[in-house]
């Protein structure tokens, strides 16, 4: 009996062995030195249930499973021999253990906790669901703000809105039951099917069908992406070619620049080696490449930065090396390889070494050099002449191109100029009749300043005649003789030379010189035209205008206003001596007086008031009608007698409502016939009253617009069709999608919600059931 | 002898075929059509005159009730097919096309209080003061059989009112409180309340089909969830409503018609102000129906007339009546946007057109045009005198006539009462409240 029960155990045993196993091998993450110590365990057990089935060890050895306190003396077990006591284990902190720690504390907690809360009102309960319930809402009907929105908005709107799925039937059903009954549809039909093409069911010929079929959905996808990446790629590269073209920095330009060529003559050299026919025709290309920019004029000194650098080169050392840099490669560029002999290149590289120096800094050494091609093609056709002509006038000429300065700073000052010009004029017309007196000794004054000049005057008047230009002075003097023109051109070239603001007073030396000839009147009228004429000779005439601005630099605003204003006053008040504070003044004040001297304002208004009058006034009616009863014809008017006769006065109107208001202008022309018909008050949406007359301005009709345009002006904002039913907007109309779960659906899985009075009906059901 | 004469190209003025458009060449030179503003506004003048002149909207009127007609629905597949319910428990149900009865039944003892149709159209519900819900088939019973109703609920209370769901096989009544229906059963699926007013009516919403609104004799309107089976929100307002509608294009948009004469358009998200307050009704309005585009909407009023409004005015564009109308207790507006259906206390449903001078029947295409010019004419002089004030003109009933006049004195002498009690009290102790604020009395979460 008993062997039979131990090796039941020991079967038992090991099948809980395997389920252990089993349930150990699943869970791979459950420790592993706990499943061990199980082991362990379990074989120990193993062993001694092996043991005992022997026979001569019959008594088991009783077995503590448990941690007792009390160990009985006679059977100590050896399960715990294996673990030694630590010295930690004793001295382990003393806890106090009294039990009574835990009671206190429960005691305490009971007395911390208060009594439940009441559960809310009911009301207050219901008010909470309602809340909820109203925010759940409202988040689904957000949804319908946009669509609102949109249809509010629209400018037209068709309804029924649905579309009805257009039922087209495919062709082949609707020519299906067709046959081809004539000999020529016969002939046809042969004809179709000898190229396979499908007469009747489907209508796709196999080749259509097969490509049809031969792009799956998924490969069709692949090749999108593929396609996809491909265009992102491009973009990208595109953006950082972009990016890079951008940087300004001129040295990352620079070592880019020379990275390349580096690169190219690398590539070259690699060429040169595995290909050599390939590095010819690559040869061949550069060659071309240099012919090219040869032809080109790219590098010289034409372009907008070799223009600015060419003004700063005066100043700026780098610039000028930039400059430098750029001829040189020009240089490389343009040289023509073969044909030039040594002594030849030589030479073309001094010259280039002056052409590297913008060409209007050393314009004087230019000029010692000789005719040099590109300075020809800059250098204006006045400077050319001056060559022709003697030393002298060289010198001035460069000073003069020394006081160069940039055309920016030119600009304005010439404008003051001209500005200030026209109010002088303005002034001088007021005051003709008195200054005519005192013109005499301010155009002597003239006469000794100019006198300084006059050689060069002389020289310019040479130089014009040679160049043979003379249509300014034909546009100058028209009219008048031979001799007159003579005297017209030596005053003309001072002119140029001087600022415009000089020029005035030797138009009054030029009236006293015709005076003599006796044309006062004449050229007195011509003074009103010069002035506006002045600036278009300046455009005219270019080749006088870079002299004439270059003189201007050298007279300052400030200088002109101080020669100015004593001027004016020894002509206005020529007698009195003044302190120099009241001098301003009195300028001041005479400077506004003469500035608004010509706007009267009320004389303006009388004037205006008159015509208004005069407007409103009812006209007389003549009814003379000439030649009738008498002769007429050109030169010929009818008698006084018969114009008395026929002419119908008018009746006197009512006398003007500002009749006694002398300060005010009624307009009565506000006709009540029309003000009937009249808008009175601005219309709501129109916030300006130009807005609303402008949408009344724009005609609609089609007498004023085109077809097109009619149909677009006049479509209905509301379009429905007779006879169709008109649905409720859908979620699914504007592409939202409705919930699946119908609305009853959803209630009855809802049925806490159910009121008590029908819970109660629902239970009486149930017990009637 | 050569003799000159005119001659021209065929090609450029000849027809190909019959059916060709006549060319018409055009110098679109604006020299040589000049005075367009004048010109246009004569055509606008002009319109607006032959638009008055046409204004004929009376079409039919369907008489044969032996009572009032207390309710009307739409069918919502056909558009000739219209119920009817009278105050003697008739219903009928009327071909429009032949403007005839089709079918009569006695649905109910005492007044039919609600009609409504089912979403199919292959059946409608009616409510009666005798305390039940009937189904009805739409078609007719077959030779031999009796008028039967499909199905009889038989409830508690008094139902006045009934709308059946837009998609589902569901629908509400009012009474007591607003019951919930599966239509395959004889009890509520579920019930709400709030308050102990009895409701006159409750609507369901077209869009969000979850949503309804009912009207109670306590002033209030309320909303509800079918879905969360309880209600959200109640306004209270001056005077009780007798009836709400939506909008069938804005989810959030409804208006109800009130015994202060009013219409107010709500937006269901903010009900502490109407959007906008419609008057011109000088008595009580007992009904609404909103037209289907969700524009207008037409309401009936014990004054004897129905008016249509555009929904973002104030005033009405239009008012219909007749010598024999009375009171207009039931007004729809047909599901085609043409037509305009009101049921009246003298026992006839009356048919009008939606827009007084359009021409019924199929339009040609330049009489389509004509009309849109003149349309988009009489809009651009709308604020021109004249056209203003033949737009405008409508005869009305002496009785009508005289209590808006009566009204606005009253309305003027209100006004200036305000003022003055503005004017001599302490500045700020008499606010300036908006005509729109002024009705709503609360809003209750």
């Amino acid at each position: 009996m008993k062997v039979t029960k131990a090796a039941e155990d020991l079967l038992a045993l090991s099948h809980q062995e395997e389920l252990v196993d089993l349930s150990n091998n699943y869970p791979l993450s459950a420790s592993e030195d706990e499943g061990d110590s199980d082991g362990e365990r379990k074989h120990q057990k193993l062993l001694e249930a092996i043991s005992s089935l022997n026979g001569k060890n019959r008594w088991k050895l009783p077995e503590r499973s448990e941690a007792s306190l009390n160990v009985s003396e006679f059977n100590v077990s050896s399960e715990g021999s294996g673990e030694k006591l630590v010295l930690s284990d004793l001295l382990g902190p003393d806890k106090p253990s009294s039990s009574l720690v835990v009671v206190k504390k429960q005691l305490n907690r009971v007395k911390s906790k208060k009594t439940l809360e009441l559960p809310l009102n009911k009301e207050e309960v219901k008010q909470i669901h309602r809340e909820v319930a109203f925010n759940k809402t409202l988040q689904t009907l957000s949804k319908w703000d946009p669509v609102v929105e949109k249809n509010r908005q629209a400018e037209q709107m068709v309804f029924p809105m649905e579309r009805e799925p257009s039922a087209f039937a495919p062709i082949e059903h609707v020519f299906g039951d067709w046959k081809a009954k004539t000999p020529l549809e016969q002939e046809v039909f042969n004809l179709l099917h000898k190229n396979k093409q499908p007469v009747t069911d489907p209508l796709l010929t196999p080749v259509e069908k097969a490509s049809l079929k031969a792009m799956s959905l998924e490969e069709a996808k692949i090749r999108r992406a593929e396609l996809q990446r491909a265009r992102a790629l491009q973009s990208y590269y595109e953006a950082r070619a972009r990016r890079q073209k951008k940087i300004k920095s001129k040295k990352y330009h620079k070592i880019e620049k020379k990275g390349k060529a580096k690169k190219a003559l690398k590539d070259f050299e690699q060429l040169r080696k595995l290909d050599p026919s390939a590095a010819l025709e690559e040869l061949e290309k550069i060659e071309k490449a240099r012919m090219m920019e040869r032809m080109s004029l790219k590098h010289q000194n034409s372009g907008k930065w070799a223009k600015s650098k060419a003004i700063m080169a005066k100043y700026d050392l780098e610039a000028r090396q930039a400059m430098q840099e750029q001829l040189a490669k020009n240089k490389e560029l343009t040289q023509k390889l073969q044909v030039l002999s040594e002594r030849e290149e030589e030479e073309g590289g001094a010259e280039d070494e002056e052409a590297l120096v913008p060409d209007v800094v050393n314009g004087v050494h230019m000029t010692a050099d000789g005719p040099n091609p590109w300075m020809h093609r800059n250098c204006n056709h006045d400077r050319k002449e001056e060559e022709i002509q003697t030393n002298p006038q060289q010198l001035p000429e460069s000073v003069a191109h020394d006081f160069s300065e940039s055309e920016g700073e030119e600009r304005p000052v010439a404008e003051e100029e001209i500005l200030l010009e026209e109010f002088e004029e303005r002034r001088s017309l007021r005051k003709r009749s008195e200054l005519k007196h005192n013109a005499e000794p301010v155009s002597s004054q003239e006469i000794k300043d100019s006198n300084s000049q006059e050689v060069l005057s002389e020289l310019r008047l040479l130089s014009q005649k040679l160049s043979k230009e003379t249509h300014q002075s034909k546009k100058q003097n028209g009219s008048s003789a031979g001799t007159f023109l003579q005297i017209q051109r030596e005053e003309r070239a001072p002119e140029e030379e001087e600022p415009l603001m000089l020029q005035r007073p030797k138009r009054v030396q030029t009236l006293e010189e015709l005076d003599a000839l006796g044309k006062e009147e004449c050229l007195q009228n011509k003074e009103l035209p010069r002035p506006a004429l002045e600036p278009e000779q300046m455009e005219r005439n270019p080749q006088n205008q870079p002299k004439g601005k270059k003189k201007e630099q050298m007279i300052k605003l400030q200088n002109l206003l101080t020669t100015k204003t004593p001027s004016v006053k020894s002509l206005a008040v020529p007698t009195t001596v003044e302190d120099l504070e009241d001098e301003v003044e009195r300028d001041q004040k005479q400077m506004i007086k003469e500035a608004f001297a010509g706007d009267d304002v009320i004389k303006e208004f009388l004037k205006e008031k008159r015509e208004a009058e005069e407007a409103n006034k009812p006209k007389d009616v003549d009814l003379t009608l000439p030649g009738w009863g008498e002769w007429g014809g050109i030169g010929l008017k009818p008698s006084t007698r018969k114009r008395y006769q026929f002419l119908i006065k008018a009746p006197e109107g009512p006398p003007r409502k500002d009749k006694k208001l002398p300060n005010v202008i009624i307009n009565e022309k506000r006709n009540i016939h029309a003000a009937a018909h009249q808008v009175r008050a601005l219309p709501y949406p129109f916030t300006h009253h130009k807005q609303f007359e402008r949408t009344i301005q724009n005609p609609i009709g089609s007498t004023w617009n085109t077809q097109r345009a009619f149909q677009k002006l006049t479509t209905p904002k509301i379009v429905t069709k007779p006879g169709h039913i008109i649905k409720p907007i859908k979620a699914e109309d504007v592409g939202y999608c409705s919930s699946s779960r119908s609305d009853l659906a959803v209630l009855q899985s809802n049925p806490k919600r159910l009121s008590k009075h029908h819970q109660k009906q629902l239970k009486k059901n149930s017990v009637d059931d | 002898m050569k003799v000159k004469m005119l001659s021209r190209n065929p090609d450029n003025y000849v027809r190909e075929t019959k059916l060709d458009i006549q060319r018409v060449p055009r110098n679109y030179d604006p020299t040589l059509h000049p005075f367009e503003v004048p010109r246009e506004y004569v055509r606008a003048l002009n319109a607006t005159k032959l638009e008055r002149v046409f204004a004929k909207p009376f079409l039919a009127s369907l008489d044969g009730h032996r009572d009032g007609v207390n309710c009307l629905a739409k069918h919502p597949k056909s558009l000739a097919t219209v119920l009817s319910g009278a105050c003697d428990g008739e219903v009928k149900i009327w071909n429009l096309t032949e403007r005839k009865c089709i079918r009569t039944i006695q649905a109910h003892e005492g007044f039919v209080r609600g009609i409504c149709t089912r979403f199919c159209g292959t059946s409608f519900f009616t409510v009666g003061d005798d305390k039940t819900v009937k189904q009805w088939k739409m078609n007719g019973p077959g030779y031999g059989e009796e008028e039967e109703p499909l199905h009889t609920i038989l409830g508690k209370t008094v139902y006045t009112g009934i709308d059946h769901h837009w998609k589902d096989p569901a629908f509400a009544t009012c009474g007591q409180q607003v019951d919930i229906w599966d239509e395959q059963r004889t009890s509520p699926v579920s019930s709400m309340n709030w308050g102990f007013d009895s409701i006159s009516s409750v609507k369901f919403n077209p869009i969000e089909t979850f949503l309804l609104g009912s009207c109670a004799s306590d002033r209030n309107i309320v909303l509800y969830d079918m879905r969360q089976a309880t209600p959200l929100k109640k306004v209270i307002l001056d005077m009780r409503t007798n009836t709400i509608c939506w909008n069938p294009m804005e989810a959030f948009i409804f208006t109800a018609a009130n015994e202060d004469y009013n219409l107010y358009t709500f937006d269901m998200r903010a009900l502490d102000a109407p959007v906008m307050v419609h008057m011109d009704h000088v008595s009580a309005v007992l009904d609404v129906d909103y037209s289907p585009t969700g524009k207008e909407f037409v309401s009936a009023s014990f004054d004897k007339s129905i008016r249509i409004f555009p929904v973002d005015k104030s005033q009405s564009r239009e008012v219909y009546h007749t010598k024999r109308m009375q009171h207009v207790i039931c007004v729809k507006w047909t599901s085609d946007s043409k037509y305009i259906m009101c049921g009246s206390d003298e026992m006839n449903i009356r048919l009008w057109k939606a827009n007084a001078s359009e021409k019924l029947g199929v339009l040609t295409s330049r009489e389509k045009s004509a009309n849109d010019y003149n349309q988009k004419l009489k809009e651009k002089f709308q604020h021109h005198p004249h056209v203003k004030r033949i737009a405008r003109h409508r005869h009305l009933p002496k009785s009508i006539y005289s209590q808006i006049q009566e009204q606005r004195i009253m309305k003027e002498a209100r006004r200036r009462k305000e003022m003055n009690r503005r004017k001599h009290s302490k500045p700020g102790s008499v606010p300036i409240v908006s005509e729109r604020k002024k009705h709503v009395v609360a809003v209750v979460k």
